[in-house]
């Protein structure tokens, strides 16, 4: 080529397949639609309205899709990959995120943040997501992984009043600021040992030039792990999962529980198991070893928590110690197995997500374990959700956890990695020592004396005087509650319910624990959805 | 004959059933007849009954149907599951878990009936949800034993440990019902999970030496013989899982706590039939699958089942506490059973077939007795507060000598015939073992005679009021005992059945222990050898 045919090609500017990008527009487009209307006066539109337009633009977003099934192209001159890897991470992005606006509709975290602004953001960061899942080029993977993380950097801060999630703002923006950093170095170092951004070119490169070995590609490749592994919260680079996924408004935890690890996963994926891959034979015992840890630190570390939301932080960074097992062997089956798992995920941590959203609202007890006790004969409804998604999340037959296990170990079996296989199953046992107390809490243990109070009501239900009640909830700062009351006092009136009645939460963990038994028992849907993923990573 | 998943998913569907109509129906406000307030019955207590006893007939009638003349599997569903792991929902009966399923279904049915009936006690609080978690328990072991894949088999193995842990816990007896109830749970599940692996393992390995897609089919892997080194650690594996579960020696630390926790009808079943599924294992799993590692171990195996049995034997005629008196006598039985499973010969595992059999029908009715006895001595199931209960309940004391007896092995019962097998086969594989092992024959009828004598008889207690067994209670006691002496009289209805597919199990690892040719080739003078055994017994 031509130095002259590369200028004219610059100069007609690339390609832009609108068809492709049509998903992406639907979740950017939605966030601006959110955000104007979320700036209207109507205390009940934007109560109402804006996480409806929120699901609409998710509803939108899910049906381009769809429509873009079996799609293989790279557009905007290979920026992106639309392929089944991407459209099958995208919807379980999607779902995940309708679940989110769903446990947020009434929250104090909507409401605090304005309802506008918290879709927004919310809105963003998904679209964020699902341009890093489907980025074929180490910009497009930077720019996805910004875009994911600003929006959740905020929303993580978005309860104004309480001073835990202020925390869990700041301490999530400088932690993921370094991990940003950490990537930035290591895909510009990539970039410097083979001169290319995009990940096929990279694969070539490597491959060509011997250069899987070089020094400086593996210390770019070293610092990838690390940016990545404080996104995916993979151990030792998980410190801040914990303190964050308890800090953060519950609905946030959920979305950033289940949606940031499917994108650094899925990136991840493409970028170690696509263009990385030549250099296999360096990294994967390093990573294996990565693996390892975070399976026992996540494990390890979940014992004995009394605070739910920390348990599952925990646990999330025990469960990304198996999906990162996936990424290791390589092969088709591995990353299909990952995928797998990835998607039971999803509904197996939204049952638990949900069942602590309503139990929060309903006692003054927060996430703690107690706000459970005895909940299998005082709320049955809340009680088996919980207990599916205890006995998934521990890996239990006839649960999707099963099945999902089940395929990690046989792709590391079948992948030559047999004792990380063994360390998979080492941390499921780990884990029955914290997944079950919580059953035994709901259904051994009677309900404490009292427990049945509702929570202080001002920040939940808004109540004219939130400044009086406001010590309950680790009372913030009195400057921000003055700032913010004026211009929000009487919002929570259409909030004003009685605290007991939450449909749309209940509908989240009942929907959550009825997917996790019925792909436990029939996965055959879920294989089919991986099965194209797996091909389109081109692997064996 | 219809298909197997009937049998097996039939209880848990009465269970569903049961929990849903009540909740149903209350809510309509129908609520009278004989499942208003203060009646015992309840909606969920029934249909779990006639789930029950419809498995029992359909088990019934499966060991009616089978013929001890054609061998192999018979009555096979199999669909595939999930295709992409190679697992295929396959059910299938032979001789070696025919009359296993008709254990299970009888406990079960037993039980169920012993809950709705319960004289004294109270019947369980929120009955739906017990009788559900009760009948899925009754699925989930009876899809073990006819399991014939074996990530289905282990899928139903950790599965049935779930509904158990809400019943001990939700309905287990204090104190430290909670606790025992994560100790044993932790226990088993571990053992379990490594299972799990293993199991994996067996899969990914064979089908790589086979060159094909994987499969979890069981006849499919045994015509695929992995290496010698892995044989080795998956044997490994599998004997931890289904030794914690038995409880073998130095793997029985949940034991004491789960008996004491567990509600009576619970541990009948808990006791009589899912300690038979570590045994069964063995001999459907372990021994067809890794013969050369089941060789390789024998001697280890011999010794652990050896200290199972001496250390089992010892603190059951020392312990006060009539159900730990209970939980380690089973623990040196089931230490039989794994003698003579690892025996590697047919005698041996034939034996230990039977008493697999045998030990779940006399510990089922005993802890039932114990609880009758504890009603009778003010509450405590300690053996100091009971003595002189025969006083005025001779019916009662018969039924207990009968089960006694049948315990201890005496000449004349099934138990008997069992262990006489076991050590048989254990004389010719390991000489010095089984005289060790023959000190425990003699333990058992210490612990089983002072267990009776100082209930039964000795001095009266000081809060013991003797009463005769109420008919409600031996309903469910007459059956049990009923077939124990059918047993007895015709123990070669069981033998001639399971003769067959015993053979074909321990075939492979007995002609690599060095014991002989091939059982098939040597079987005109093994079946003289145990019909003199019979004659002995005659």
């Amino acid at each position: 080529m031509t130095p002259s045919l590369i200028a004219t090609a610059h100069l007609k500017g690339p390609h832009i397949d609108f068809a492709g990008l049509s998903p992406l527009i639907a979740l950017l487009g939605g966030a601006v639609v959110v955000l104007v209307v979320g700036m209207l006066g109507s205390r009940w539109i934007r109560a109402q309205g804006v996480p409806t337009l929120s699901l609409a633009a998710l509803a939108t977003a899910l049906g381009l899709t769809i429509w873009q099934w079996n799609a293989q192209k790279s557009i905007v001159s290979g920026a992106l990959r639309i392929d089944d890897l991407a459209l099958v991470l995208s919807v379980i992005l999607i779902a995940g995120g309708a679940c989110a606006v769903v446990l947020a509709w009434r929250s104090a975290a909507a409401r605090d943040a304005g309802h506008g602004e918290f879709h927004a953001m919310l809105l963003s960061s998904l679209g964020g997501m699902s341009l890093l899942v489907s980025a074929q080029n180490t910009v497009t993977l930077f720019v996805g992984l910004e875009l994911l993380s600003i929006p959740l950097y905020v929303l993580c801060a978005s309860e104004l009043r309480r001073e835990h999630s202020l925390e869990s703002g700041l301490k999530y923006l400088i932690v993921g600021s370094v991990g940003s950093a950490t990537l930035l170095y290591g895909l510009a170092m990539i970039y410097g040992a083979t001169g290319a951004t995009d990940f096929t070119a990279i694969a070539g490169g490597l491959g060509r030039h011997g250069l899987a070995s070089d020094p400086l590609t593996l210390t770019g490749i070293a610092l990838c792990v690390a940016g990545l592994s404080f996104k995916a919260s993979v151990a030792p680079f998980h410190q801040w999962t914990p303190d964050v996924y308890e800090g953060a408004p519950t609905a946030v935890t959920a979305f950033m529980a289940v949606t940031t690890k499917v994108a650094a996963l899925g990136a991840f994926l493409r970028l170690f198991d696509v263009a990385l891959i030549a250099a296999r034979p360096s990294w994967a015992p390093a990573l294996a070893v990565l693996a390892t840890i975070t399976i026992l630190v996540g494990n390890v570390g979940a014992l004995g928590q009394s605070s739910l939301k920390r348990m599952l932080a925990y646990s999330s960074v025990a469960q990304a110690g198996y999906m990162l097992a996936g990424i290791v062997v390589a092969s088709r089956l591995g990353a299909q197995a990952m995928i797998f798992y990835l998607a039971v995920y999803l509904p197996m941590n939204m049952a638990a997500f949900a069942v602590i959203v309503a139990r929060e609202r309903e006692t003054g007890l927060g996430d703690s374990i107690r706000a459970l006790s005895g909940l299998g004969r005082s709320r049955p409804l809340l009680a088996w959700p919980m207990t599916i998604s205890m006995l998934a999340l521990a890996g239990i037959p006839a649960t999707a956890g099963f099945i999902g296990k089940f395929y990690l170990i046989d792709a590391t079996v079948s992948g030559g990695y047999t004792w990380l296989g063994v360390m998979i199953v080492i941390g499921s046992m780990i884990s029955l020592g914290y997944y079950l107390p919580v059953i035994a809490a709901m259904w051994m243990q009677e309900a404490p004396a009292g427990e049945e109070r509702p929570a202080p009501a001002a920040p939940l239900a808004g109540s004219p005087a939130p400044a009086g009640a406001l010590p309950a909830l680790a009372g913030g700062s009195p400057e921000l509650d003055a700032g913010a009351t004026p211009g929000e006092a009487g919002d929570g009136a259409t909030a004003a319910l009685p605290v007991r009645l939450q449909p749309e939460v209940l509908f989240v963990a009942l929907l959550g624990g009825a997917a996790t038994i019925f792909f436990g028992i029939i996965p055959q849907p879920l294989f089919d959805l991986v099965h194209g993923a797996g091909r389109a990573l081109g692997l064996l | 004959m219809p298909p197997l998943s009937i049998l097996v998913w039939l209880p848990a569907a009465c269970g569903l059933l049961g929990a849903i109509i009540p909740a149903v129906s209350s809510r309509a406000g129908a609520r009278g007849g004989f499942t208003g307030e203060g009646s015992r019955w309840s909606t969920a207590g029934i249909v779990a009954l006639a789930g029950s006893l419809g498995a029992l007939g359909l088990a019934i009638a499966y060991i009616a149907d089978y013929s001890p003349s054609v061998g192999g599997l018979r009555d096979v569903t199999d669909v595939v599951w999930i295709s992409e792991l190679g697992i295929h929902y396959k059910l299938g009966i032979d001789g070696l878990n025919v009359f296993l399923v008709g254990l299970t279904a009888l406990l079960f049915a037993a039980a169920v009936l012993a809950v709705n009936l319960r004289s004294d006690a109270r019947p369980p609080e929120r009955p739906g949800l017990f009788y559900f978690h009760f009948m899925l328990a009754e699925s989930a072991v009876l899809g073990a034993f006819v399991a014939q894949d074996l990530a289905l088999f282990v899928a139903f193995f950790d599965l049935m440990l779930i509904p158990f842990y809400f019943l001990i816990g939700g309905w287990g007896r204090e104190p430290a019902r909670v606790k025992a109830t994560i100790k044993l749970v932790i226990y088993t599940l571990v053992g379990s999970l490594l299972m799990l692996a293993a199991a994996i393992a067996t899969g990914v390995l064979a089908s790589q030496r086979g060159g094909g897609h994987i499969t979890f089919v069981l006849s499919t892997l045994q015509a695929l013989p992995l290496g010698k080194g892995s044989q080795e650690w998956i044997f490994l594996l599998f004997a931890a899982a289904f030794l914690v579960k038995m409880p073998a020696f130095p793997l029985h630390g949940w034991m004491p706590d789960g008996y004491r926790a567990m509600p009576i009808e619970v541990l009948m079943v808990f006791s009589g039939v899912l300690a038979k599924v570590g045994a069964y294992g063995f001999l459907r799993i372990v021994l067809p699958l890794y013969p050369q590692a089941a060789v390789h171990f024998q001697t280890l195996m011999l010794v652990i089942a050896l200290a199972s049995i001496l250390y089992g034997s010892i603190l059951a005629f020392t312990h006060t506490d009539t159900r730990l008196i209970v939980g380690y006598s089973s623990m040196a039985q089931l230490g039989f059973i794994t003698l003579g499973v690892f025996s590697l010969n047919p005698q041996g595992a034939q034996g230990a077939l039977l008493q697999m059999v045998n030990h779940g029908l006399v510990v089922a009715p005993i802890l039932f007795i114990i609880a009758l006895l504890a009603r009778r001595a003010g509450g405590s199931e300690d053996l100091r507060d009971m003595g002189g209960i025969a006083f005025r309940a001779p019916v009662l004391a018969a039924l207990f000598l009968i089960v006694a007896l049948a315990t201890l092995a005496m000449p004349g019962s099934s138990n008997f015939v069992g262990e006489f097998l076991i050590l048989l086969g254990v004389f010719k594989a390991k000489l010095v073992i089984a005289i060790i092992a023959f000190t425990g024959v003699v333990m058992a009828s210490v612990y089983a005679l002072r267990l009776f004598i100082r209930a039964m008889h000795n001095r009266v207690g000081p809060r013991v009021q003797s009463r005769e067994i109420s008919l409600r209670d031996g309903l469910v006691l007459a059956p049990l005992v009923a077939v124990i002496l059918v047993l007895a009289f015709y123990p070669q209805f069981a033998l001639h059945r399971s003769e067959r597919s015993v053979k074909a199990s321990v075939e492979l690892a007995y002609q690599r222990s060095g014991q002989g040719l091939s059982i098939f080739a040597s079987q005109p003078a093994d079946v003289a050898r145990l019909q003199g055994g019979f004659k002995v017994i005659k």
